[in-house]
């Protein structure tokens, strides 16, 4: 007679279907998952440490390093914490380009998204496709802040510099040329036969589960949870906006594909609304005690120098309290928590990352489904290790 | 003000000599129970005030100070859309705290998290291990007793002094 036993196999932490330097160690009856026990911390930097040891103006570059591939996200996030404790209101002009940047930051993240679900699955096509449209939101990120993908583009208080005077135009060729790229993706993949067998029915979690185990973002709302913050608890002015938020049925790796593409268009229809509210005014609040003083100031007068000079060296104190802000990044609900003891540093700065929490799932989502499924679920769950870690 | 605060109201009637301190501070209310009852306080907050997601745990290091820690917990509520802080102190020389694993499976993971990171165990959770630092690792780097720059370096002094 036969028997059989279990076997352990080890997946990443270089394995390309992994998204990074994720290690399962996959226990296996035949081909189906038994259980999952995932090793993470390969990238861990102490981020969290170490922003505990620089001044506020200091840790933004950190966090363009958390999800690396969505960094003015990460960035919002930070800097609405620390505005939030220093009571600072930025100026319109500034709230706006936010908005935008922030919408392509989502538009950038999903594309990498779909790019690398889709390659993971074996549609080459819709990755190359993909990096294609991704390199458009590359060049106006470079356009805008200087830096490919590590931005560092906005300060406390508003925006580092003024856009570019080609901006606008550029935001509209976007506008204008992304939802036909959405079109091509969705006519290579919703009624592809492979894709949907792949996806439908896979990586199940139900909306009960999904809450218990804390999902957030689109793998969420996958799941028929009604829930995105930019709605619920609107920052930057989001209340101003008009948007669908797309909720899935059926809770499996399909929806969640169409929830993600959704929250593409409506991407690109906020952005559209913002393009017409962005009016020519101030970028930087009226806070000198926080902002860096304007670049002629700096280099035509002594006080301009000191002043530039002060906030770079010691910072600005921050009143002592402790503040949570949460934004609706492009993987989730991504938190900064930050408790201020009245110094010109952090006492200490948490950062909740929703890929960190939407990973924990994992086994919750595989077990009992096959080997190359998990391929799929590493995939829907969107995770990208530089935030896990930290 | 946070004594408007329904969850805050109810916590204070049902946990009397238990909620040490309430208070708002922009807009964010934050409730500072004993330890002791952390899980009766969070399980009456999901089952019967409607915070059912539990956002984030993590812990805070005062050292210096008497209770050195501070366990912070962030509950949303998915139906009302507020958001509740309950924090509890934990001194250094008892560095325990109940696990909220029965109540939420997302404390699993997070809680892993501040047992590695800031060295504070919870009972009764299954799996306490660490999560980020690798198993042999000594210490827990987010003290602040732990110098930045590991244990066998010149400790850091800024980068202007």
């Amino acid at each position: 007679m036969a028997s059989t036993e279990i076997m352990t196999l080890n997946m990443g932490p270089q394995h390309p279907s992994t998204h990074g330097v994720l290690r399962l160690i996959v226990e296996l009856d035949g081909e189906v998952i038994q259980k999952i026990t995932p090793h993470i911390g390969y990238l861990h930097r102490g981020v969290e440490k170490l922003s505990e040891h620089r001044t506020y103006h200091q840790t933004i570059p950190l966090t363009d390093r958390l999800d690396y591939l969505a960094p003015m996200s990460n960035n919002l996030g930070y800097i609405l914490a620390v505005e939030k404790l220093l009571e600072i209101e930025v100026p319109e002009r500034a709230q706006v380009a936010r908005v935008i940047m922030n919408e392509m930051t989502r538009l950038k993240s999903h594309l990498v998204w779909i790019a690398c679900h889709a390659l993971d699955i074996g549609a080459m096509t819709v990755f190359i496709y993909a990096f294609r449209e991704r390199e458009k939101v590359m060049e106006l990120y470079e356009n805008v802040s200087g830096a490919r993908m590590t931005s560092n583009f906005f300060r406390v208080g508003g925006l580092s510099r003024e856009l570019p005077e080609d901006f606008e135009a550029k935001c509209q060729e976007i506008v204008d040329t992304f939802p036909g790229h959405f079109d091509t993706y969705e006519g290579l993949l919703t009624k592809n036969t492979i894709w949907v067998q792949r996806t439908v029915g896979n990586g199940v979690i139900s909306a009960e589960d999904a809450i218990d185990y804390g999902i957030t973002g689109p793998a969420l709302r996958g799941s028929g949870v009604d829930i995105d913050l930019r709605r619920d608890q609107p920052y930057c002015g989001y209340e101003n906006y008009d948007f669908k938020v797309p909720v899935g049925e059926n809770c499996d790796t399909f929806d969640r594909y169409q929830v993600r593409l959704i929250e593409m268009r409506e991407s690109v229809k906020i952005i559209t609304q913002a393009l017409k509210k962005l009016k020519p005014g101030p970028i930087l609040a009226d806070a000198p005690q926080v902002c860096y003083p304007p670049k002629e100031s700096v280099y035509n007068s002594i006080e301009g120098l000191i002043h530039h000079f002060k906030i770079a060296s010691e910072g600005f104190p921050v009143p002592e309290g402790e503040v949570y802000q949460g934004v609706e990044a492009p993987k989730g609900e991504l938190g900064f928590y930050i408790v201020s003891d009245g110094g010109t540093k952090p006492r200490r700065m948490r950062i909740r990352p929703p890929s960190f929490v939407n990973l924990s799932a994992i086994e919750k989502m595989a077990k009992g489904s096959m080997l190359p499924d998990l391929v799929a679920i590493i995939g829907t769950l969107d995770i990208v290790l530089g935030e896990i870690d930290r | 003000m946070a004594e408007n605060n329904r969850a805050v109201v109810k916590l204070q009637e049902r946990f009397a000599d238990s909620v040490l301190e309430s208070k708002e501070f922009r807009g964010e209310t934050t409730v500072v129970v004993k330890k002791e009852k952390i899980l009766e306080v969070l399980k009456c907050l999901k089952q019967d005030l409607g915070y059912n997601f539990l956002t984030d745990v993590t812990a805070v290091d005062y050292l210096g100070q008497e209770p050195r820690f501070m366990v912070v917990y962030h509950l949303y509520s998915i139906p009302n859309k507020e958001r509740i802080r309950i924090k509890a102190p934990v001194t250094e020389s008892d560095c325990t705290i109940d696990s909220a694993c029965a109540l939420w499976k997302t404390a699993d993971w997070l809680e892993r998290e501040v047992y590695d990171l800031m060295g504070i165990r919870f009972n009764n959770h299954p799996n306490m291990v660490r999560i980020l630092m690798t198993d042999d690792w000594v210490g827990h780097p987010l003290r602040k007793d732990y110098p930045l720059q590991g244990p066998d370096r010149e400790p850091y002094k800024g980068r202007l002094s």
